[in-house]
């Protein structure tokens, strides 16, 4: 037993917790407790990561832990840690732990809210711990499920038609996926399910050229690669707020990491040969999701667009093939999770009280509800990019890094991307200007008040991680580069 | 001659035993003892199943007409256990005033078809494997007319027999051309014999369509659903779990023992069928409104996922088959458990009617989500692990295209799985079903089958016993 596993055991017995727990108090009682854990943990591990980093040790994976699970397929449950996971278990446990404080009161039936709520974090972080093809796969259909009965039961708006599009578009994406392990396995002939054994070896090129479309169309789905992110508005619109938070904060990342560490990682030839199209692929959602997003009056519609392009800007990212753009794809991972985090909180916020999320109904909140309406300014412009806050860190890394190509191809389409900037600041401050300024629209919003306490520490933790990468980038993107370098090995081979 | 090598067959006589004793046991028993057939009637089979549950060393007796191999005792306590477990659940019903006559003709019955797939199972010879396939079916005919004034129910049996009759016959013909074309029905003389002359592959082609009826591939299916939809549920269960698990095995068997040289002829054969069972199926299964039928085109779809394991032919083949068979059945049962109890306490049977289920029937809503995120192949439960397995076995194969399509299936599957989810837990109704008390046999299967869908996956020593016994081409 590694204590790694304990990030999937934590969220375990939550849930066990959960089951036996009778009144509103046991069960905040038991899910505050279990999400402080997971942070103090995932704060233990990263301090670990430094010490063990710092005393020389080179490992591509720390922590490693091995058990036969399956013997005749050769499937092991093995965990094992780099920067990258760090980095991922941390945002994990960061929104974990907002995410209960922002549904802290939800009705109806909180108990199995937050159950789902748990296999879903178990889910995310098993993904993130696992070494093992199998094992990783099974904790991405484990993210899924719950998603259907968390936004079809406390959803709001079309959230039958949600739940359902969403569950099957990522179940789509997972089938592709699994034929994609399945061909990796069989074709690299291993005698491992572990990626850092499969590495090693050699899938043939003809293999890869099937199998590299698949794994990444599959990890593509969840990132919200064009055409298959229509789920993503229609499911984030409808889901309720944690399930927002969770969702577009975390697993969205699933579909960038694992486009990282198996796709890319396991098949680099042919990631070589066809990056191309998958380049022009995310080029497009990054421009079209962000025009997307001006055209939108409903505040979660153009969180869910922005989403879309900023996960396309991973994507897009990862697919440059060099250290630094792929640095900066795993940065804005983590940037674009805690500020999309933080808009999906403060807009669950906004409507539990405005009960509206139009943006033509709302105005001059910034009076009523300061305290919101400034942190929706800091979300706003961590999501432009100023300088100083977690996306301008990201997003600075990514360009250079994808202009340090040299042909015309990849820099005309990094200048296309970068115009998204601009854009992004259009729908930006157009919503801020709109619904936090100006004239109070509707005179019920006079008397509202503002954040309760529970809403304030999801909010400010969220702000605090937000200025701890954009103000000193520099721990965490170290974290970052060092786990990058074995892939760009792979691909130099 | 010596009859004492016939004792080996231990499962056949203990299931005998039990069976006559029970027949006597009613026929003889008084009013007072006869309170006490079923948990006698359950106690005897579950010592049996658990008598029978060790492997032995292979043997064949009574000239090859018997052949025994390790792997089939797996098979058989399977079966053991669902027809346990089918037999809890018809506990109410049968203790009814109407049923309570007829009380040890449906366990007489139910147990002739378990011996029927003993025998077939078991089989060394073609006239061996007929027998046990007819003692299968026609007993079970009759437990689907068991409720012969139910107009459906008589319905239901006169086409079950009517299309077994006609499915078996010409499964019989079939095996007239190969004792025609090769002078033997011995499993153990045929493979030399089978060189894969037309005559042979006609006579494969005719032979095998008996057993696609039973495991109601497309497009052999057409019998599925009424049979289903007007069978008593928990006959339905039985019949979609153990007649079928018995099938799909003994055809897994047959293919690789028997047929082993027409592998080029079958494998494409099973590749068409497999495609097709699943696809059509789910494209059914989506616009039902009855949940029985609705489950009849589930199970068509699942016995396609099965071809998957039986086209691979490989140890690994037969060891993802048993498992899924095993996992099949866990959640299968369960499902047609809260859909049996439900439809006896208040006859609803219809999607519409699960609407708010979950308001006043928890704890049957979470077995039947557990059952229905088992077979569409969600983890952690356990149907997950069975599917990757015999996806696995085909992709080792090669069939990435099947397993593909097989997978984009899935997401149909899913679909239709979650509209009863959605109905239970989402939709709102005005006047849901009321809150239906389980008693304590139905609460016990429900709990094993839930211990199985939780565990089965996730503990790997199930499988590994499994595949240690398993044997390919």
């Amino acid at each position: 037993m590694n204590f790694l596993s304990l990030f999937v055991l934590i969220p375990a017995l939550m849930m066990m917790g959960l089951f036996v727990s009778n009144s509103r108090k046991q069960i905040q009682f038991v899910v505050a407790t279990g999400a402080s854990l997971l942070m103090i943990l995932s704060g233990i591990i990263t301090y670990m990561y430094f010490i063990e980093r710092a005393a020389g040790n080179a490992a591509t994976m720390l922590f490693t832990a091995d058990t036969v699970w399956y013997a005749p397929f050769n499937i092991h449950y093995s965990v094992g840690i780099d920067g990258i996971s760090v980095a991922m278990l941390l945002l994990t446990s960061v929104i974990v732990f907002t995410g209960v404080f922002a549904s802290w009161k939800i009705d109806p039936l909180p108990k199995e809210f937050f159950l789902w709520y748990s296999l879903l974090s178990i889910g995310v972080y098993g993904f993130f711990i696992s070494t093992d093809l199998f094992t990783m796969f099974m904790y991405y259909e484990i993210a899924l499920i719950p998603m259907y009965l968390l936004i079809g039961v406390w959803g709001s708006g079309r959230k039958e038609y949600g739940a359902m599009k969403l569950t099957l578009m990522l179940m789509g994406g997972s089938a592709l996926l699994l034929v994609g392990i399945l061909g990796i396995y069989y074709g690299s002939g291993a005698t491992s399910m572990n990626i850092l054994e499969i590495a090693k070896l050699h899938i043939p090129i003809e293999l890869q050229r099937y199998f590299f479309p698949l794994t990444f169309m599959g990890f593509g789905v969840l990132g919200a690669l064009f055409p298959f992110h229509t789920w993503s508005p229609d499911g984030h619109a409808s889901a309720p707020t944690a399930v927002s938070m969770l969702h577009a904060g975390v697993l969205m990342k699933l579909g960038g990491y694992g486009a990282f560490r198996v796709a890319i990682y396991l098949m680099p030839d042919a990631a070589k040969e066809m990056s191309w199209f998958f380049l022009i692929l995310t080029g497009i959602s990054v421009v079209y999701g962000a025009f997307a997003a001006i055209r939108q009056t409903d505040l979660k519609y153009i969180n869910a667009y922005s989403s879309v392009s900023h996960c396309g800007l991973v994507l897009f990212a990862i697919l440059m093939l060099n250290e630094t753009a792929m640095t900066g794809a795993i940065l804005q991972m983590l940037s674009h999770g805690l500020m999309t985090a933080l808009f999906f909180a403060l807009i669950g916020m906004i409507y539990g009280r405005t009960h509206t999320r139009l943006i033509t109904e709302m105005g001059g909140l910034m009076k009523i509800l300061p305290f919101l309406g400034v942190s929706y300014v800091i979300a706003g412009l961590a999501s432009l990019g100023l300088p100083s806050l977690s996306g301008f860190v990201a997003e600075m890394t990514i360009f250079v890094g994808s202009f340090q190509h040299t042909d015309t191809f990849h820099r005309v389409l990094t200048i296309v991307a970068i115009t998204s900037i601009v854009i992004t600041a259009v729908y930006i401050l157009r919503v801020v200007g709109k619904i936090l300024f100006g004239a109070v629209q509707d005179a019920h919003h006079e008397h509202l008040t503002d954040a309760t306490w529970y809403e304030r520490l999801s909010v400010v933790t969220l702000i605090i991680a937000i200025f701890a990468i954009g103000s000193a980038p520099f721990w965490i993107s170290g974290l970052i580069h060092d786990s990058v370098i074995p892939v760009i090995g792979q691909l130099a081979k | 001659m010596d009859y004492s090598s016939f004792l080996q067959m231990h499962e056949e006589f203990s299931l005998i035993v039990v069976m006559i004793f029970l027949l006597v046991y009613d026929i003889f028993a008084g009013e007072k003892a006869l309170k006490y057939f079923q948990p006698v009637a359950l106690l005897l089979l579950t010592a049996h199943t658990i008598i029978n549950c060790v492997p032995r060393d292979a043997f064949s007796i009574a000239g090859g007409m018997f052949q025994y191999v390790p792997m089939q005792t797996y098979v058989k306590s399977i079966l053991n256990v669902g027809t346990i477990i089918v037999l809890l659940q018809a506990h109410k019903f049968l203790n009814e005033d109407a049923n309570r006559i007829k009380r040890g003709e449906f366990y007489f019955l139910t147990l002739s078809t378990l011996l029927g797939m003993y025998f077939m199972i078991s089989s060394g010879n073609f006239l061996m494997f007929f027998i046990g396939l007819e003692t299968a079916s026609i007993p079970m005919a009759t437990l689907v007319a068991f409720d012969k004034y139910n107009r459906k129910s008589a319905e239901a049996g006169a086409k079950y027999i009517l299309s077994a009759v006609f499915a078996s016959s010409i499964s019989v013909f079939g095996m007239s051309l190969i004792y025609g074309s090769t002078g033997t029905l011995y499993f153990s003389d045929l493979p030399t014999l089978i060189t894969g002359t037309p005559l042979q592959i006609m006579a494969f082609v005719f032979f095998a369509v008996g057993l696609f009826f039973k495991i109601s591939l497309v497009p052999f299916h057409l019998w599925t659903p009424d049979v289903y939809e007007g069978a008593q549920t928990n006959i339905t269960s039985y019949l979609s779990v153990i007649s079928k698990g018995s099938a799909v095995f003994v055809l897994f068997t047959l293919l690789i023992k028997v047929f082993g040289n027409l592998v080029n002829q079958w494998q494409p054969i099973l590749y068409g069928l497999a495609v097709v069972s699943i696809t059509v199926a789910n494209v059914f299964a989506i616009r039902q409104q009855n949940l029985k039928r609705f489950l009849a085109f589930s199970s068509i779809s699942q016995a396609g996922y099965i071809l998957l394991a039986i086209i691979s032919g490989s140890a690994m083949g037969m060891a993802s088959l048993v498992y899924y068979v095993l996992v099949y059945m866990f959640s299968n049962l369960a499902a047609f458990g809260v859909i049996s109890v439900i439809e006896e306490r208040t006859g609803k049977v219809k999607m519409d009617d699960y609407n708010g289920l979950y308001q006043t029937n928890p704890r049957l809503s979470f077995v039947m989500m557990l059952a229905l995120f088992s077979l569409a192949g969600i983890p952690p439960f356990a149907g997950f692990f069975s599917k990757f397995f015999v996806f696995s076995a085909a992709a080792a194969q090669g069939y990435y295209v099947l397993v593909f399509i097989a997978l984009l299936n899935t997401i149909i599957s899913l679909y239709y799985y979650l509209l009863v989810i959605k109905a239970m837990f989402l939709n709102k109704s005005e006047n849901p079903i009321e809150t239906v008390k389980s008693d304590v046999p139905l609460k016990i299967s429900f709990v094993i089958c839930t211990l199985g869908i939780l565990f089965v996956g996730l503990v790997s020593t199930v499988y590994t016993q499994i595949a240690a016994l398993s044997f390919g081409m």
